[in-house]
């Protein structure tokens, strides 16, 4: 065991998987010597050399084409696009192609394929470095979209992705690299140093994409939420002081149904959250999936807490940030009758 | 991978993976690079086909040599007034950069993007536009808004997203625009305003209009898609646009190598279109003029595109969240061979008995209380805000412009929030 970041987290399950498999080779804008520019991808050139662990052109369409390409050779690729805002180039290569070519070959072919990038807001990054554009992908058929909200999940779950036969996406909550943010922008942020999750076994550990996790046991509503979401949501039950379950999704498709339906039956009252706009986003998805299999058992309407249907914007990111206010509001509409 | 066939009569493959000629701990070395003397390079007729260009684009055309004079086909010939101008706007874009970097630095503002040694591309090429031309750049021409005059207090409350900046504070900082400029929204997403400078350019020739459009894109992002889309539609329908690529030879941490350098230029690009094509040197402000005005006068005829490799250096870090110290050498830009776009156009003003010390001196102090005031003022009205909630801004403005009119709801969760800054603010 040692104690890692985020950013460590997942750079040892490159490690461990390149040390283990000659088919995993990582690729990307400014991951090759450099190490990416948030370094998840660092020293990897130095261990395995230049073709294993390489630069890029600036193409995400190029990146993810080609790493496509080399899954069907037989590599298994880990595709880094520096932040999510930017994988829209690549759109057409992963709905049209990525998503579909084992349906379309009756497996024949599979894409054992990760594309990671960093998503989500809380940086001052603007509406080009923040956005979480999760709910475009899990609406394509034949995509996985993973999610982690900690170092020691980071790092199971992204092995788990790469040793996955079909293609993976997999957003990083980058403004939780570096420490769990609780969504209180202006208290100083405790490192992973701190947190029981942050504690990663330095070898070979998956955790199953699908599965997700309780992590905090209570009976009063059941509160959905990942990545960055799941902290701040912590911190508001903390602050409300409701006893909620808490129930960090780890992957958004296909999406874990049985911890979901199990929590809803037994608390009856459901809140939804994510950074990601509002309108079609995967709360929508959730919401529609509670009331169809928990509707008798529900004692209020699901409420989402989520960021607004506007771009990202730069100055006023503290006011579209779903934060601790939107979210215990939620709460308390969720609780009332 | 591990099943492969046996095939013992043929060689193994093996991947090449560029790598710069130095790394940090190596000292800098650009002995490799080819660089024809100033007025070595002939200059076609405008109106030539554009296949009597494709010479040109293995080459570097360039004016002013080691001495500082004006030599060969290609020198513009520029009054002193002119020459003095673009002197002038070079050197504060450079003081405006230093003094906005340093504004981040002391946590003004969240980012900030120099273009020192940059500031001929973006300078010289826009006063051999009209003033009315447009342009769609890319974060590292804030000099094209210096030469049209854009007010500075208006540029920086833009960096500072304050409550004078024109935008309200929604793109990140240097991300500026401004119609009445002719300075297209940059985006974050890069490429993207090439094959858009295209489409204006080609709006333009369907309305009998007599304005053109100027691109801009690095060397890096010229591997997206969208350039490829830009070259073709601007060869197919011959668009008066001029499409540049500011070759500062890094994209973050990815030399030019990367990007497909090392087999070719960037301007032999122009080859495969079928559209002419110049390769420059771009600290050299003369040739940056010629070459700009060049493709200017030949799209103006009607004769279609020009693509032109600007041929420069980086020589800060890509931005503010960047330490170039890692992955090239310290000594890079210093030993750059083509020298500082700034102090080779000064040299020339002094060679020719049009400029002298003094009045170079008098211009720094001048550049520099100018800012130093301009920021004062754009001061005033505030700076980005972090760690509050006390915006400079009216919160509800976030709702505004997604569109024309607000729809239900964006008219809800803008209550919504007023409301939550309410409670937030008890």
């Amino acid at each position: 065991m040692t104690v890692m970041n985020m950013i460590q987290a997942l750079n040892s399950a490159h490690d461990v998987m390149m040390e283990r498999d000659k088919r995993v080779v990582a690729l990307g804008e400014d991951v090759g010597y450099f190490g990416g520019v948030f370094r998840v991808t660092e020293g990897l050139q130095r261990k395995y050399g230049a073709s294993r662990a390489f630069d890029t052109p600036i193409s995400e369409n190029g990146i993810v084409a080609a790493a496509i390409g080399m899954a069907a050779y037989g590599l298994r690729p880990v595709a880094e696009i520096q932040f999510a805002d930017y994988i829209y180039p690549a759109f057409d290569q992963l709905v049209s192609e990525a998503a579909r070519v084992r349906y379309r070959t009756a497996s024949e072919w599979s894409l054992p394929l990760t594309i990671r990038s960093p998503y989500g807001g809380g940086i001052f990054g603007g509406q080009t470095h923040s956005q979480s554009p999760e709910a475009l992908f899990a609406h394509v058929a034949g995509l996985k979209t993973v999610i982690p909200s900690n170092p020691y999940d980071a790092k199971g779950l992204l092995i788990a992705a790469i040793e996955d036969d079909d293609p993976v996406l997999f957003f990083e909550p980058k403004r939780i690299y570096n420490g769990p943010f609780d969504g209180f922008f202006d208290r100083p942020v405790t490192p992973w140093a701190k947190h029981p999750q942050a504690e990663v076994p330095d070898g070979h550990y998956t955790v199953p994409i699908g599965k997700a996790a309780v992590v905090r046991e209570g009976g009063d509503l059941t509160i959905l939420a990942y990545g960055t979401m799941v902290h701040v949501v912590l911190a508001t039950v903390a602050a409300e002081g409701v006893d909620a379950e808490v129930i960090d999704l780890r992957t958004i498709l296909p999406v874990d149904i049985e911890t979901i339906e199990a929590s809803v039956r037994k608390t009856g009252r459901c809140v939804v959250v994510h950074e990601a706009t509002r309108t079609g986003g995967f709360g929508a998805e959730l919401s529609a999936l509670v009331q169809e299999r928990c509707f008798y058992h529900l004692e209020a309407p699901v409420q989402r807490a989520t960021g607004f249907d506007t771009p990202y914007p730069h100055s006023l990111e503290w006011a579209y940030f779903p934060g601790p206010v939107r979210i215990g509001t939620a709460i308390r509409k969720a609780l009332e009758d | 991978m591990n099943d492969q066939p046996e095939r013992p009569n043929r060689p193994a493959l093996s991947l090449h993976v560029p790598e710069p000629e130095a790394r940090p701990g190596d000292e800098a070395d650009f002995s490799h690079l080819d660089i024809p003397p100033a007025g070595s390079v002939r200059r076609p007729d405008p109106h030539a086909p554009a296949r009597e260009t494709h010479d040109l684009v293995f080459t570097l055309v360039r004016v002013l040599d080691e001495e500082g004079k004006a030599v060969g086909p290609w020198d513009p010939k520029l009054d002193p007034e002119t020459l003095r101008r673009i002197l002038r706007d070079m050197m504060l874009v450079r003081v405006y950069d230093d003094r906005m970097y340093r504004a981040q630095r002391q946590g003004k503002t969240s980012f900030y993007m120099k273009s020192t040694g940059e500031e001929a591309v973006a300078v010289a090429a826009t006063h051999a536009l009209d003033r009315d031309d447009m342009t769609f750049p890319t974060y590292r021409q804030q000099g094209i808004l210096i030469a049209r005059d854009y007010p500075l207090v208006q540029m920086m409350c833009q960096v500072y997203s304050n409550r004078g900046d024109p935008i309200k504070g929604r793109q990140l900082p240097i991300m500026y625009a401004s119609k009445d400029h002719g300075f297209f929204t940059i985006s974050g997403n890069l490429a993207t305003q090439y094959p858009q400078a295209v489409g204006w350019a080609m709006a333009s020739a369907i309305s009998g209009d007599s304005r053109i459009a100027s691109a801009y894109i690095g060397d890096g992002s010229t591997a997206e898609g969208d350039f490829h889309a830009a070259c073709t539609f601007a060869a197919v329908y011959r668009a008066p646009v001029i499409l540049n690529i500011v070759n500062n030879q890094w994209a973050i941490s990815s030399f030019s190598g990367i990007a497909g350098a090392e087999l070719t230029t960037f301007a032999a690009r122009a080859v495969g279109y079928g559209i002419a094509g110049l390769r420059v040197d771009g600290n050299d402000a003369l040739a940056v003029y010629a070459a700009t005005r060049w493709a200017a006068d030949r799209t103006r005829a009607n004769l279609g595109p020009t693509l032109i490799e600007l041929f420069t250096y980086r020589v800060e870090g890509h931005s503010t969240s960047d330490d170039p110290s890692v992955y090239r050498p310290q000594d890079a830009a210093s030993k750059w061979p083509l020298g500082d776009p700034i102090r080779r156009l000064k040299q020339h003003l002094l060679a020719l008995g049009e400029w002298d010390e003094e009045r170079q001196a008098a211009l720094e102090t001048e550049l520099g209380e100018t800012v130093r005031a301009a920021q004062k003022q754009a001061e005033k009205q505030g700076t980005l805000v972090t760690s509050t909630i006390d915006f400079p801004q009216d919160v509800r403005t976030m709702f505004e412009d997604v569109f024309a009119e607000m729809p239900w709801h964006l008219k809800e969760q803008q209550a919504q929030m007023v409301a939550e800054l309410a409670a937030k603010r008890k």
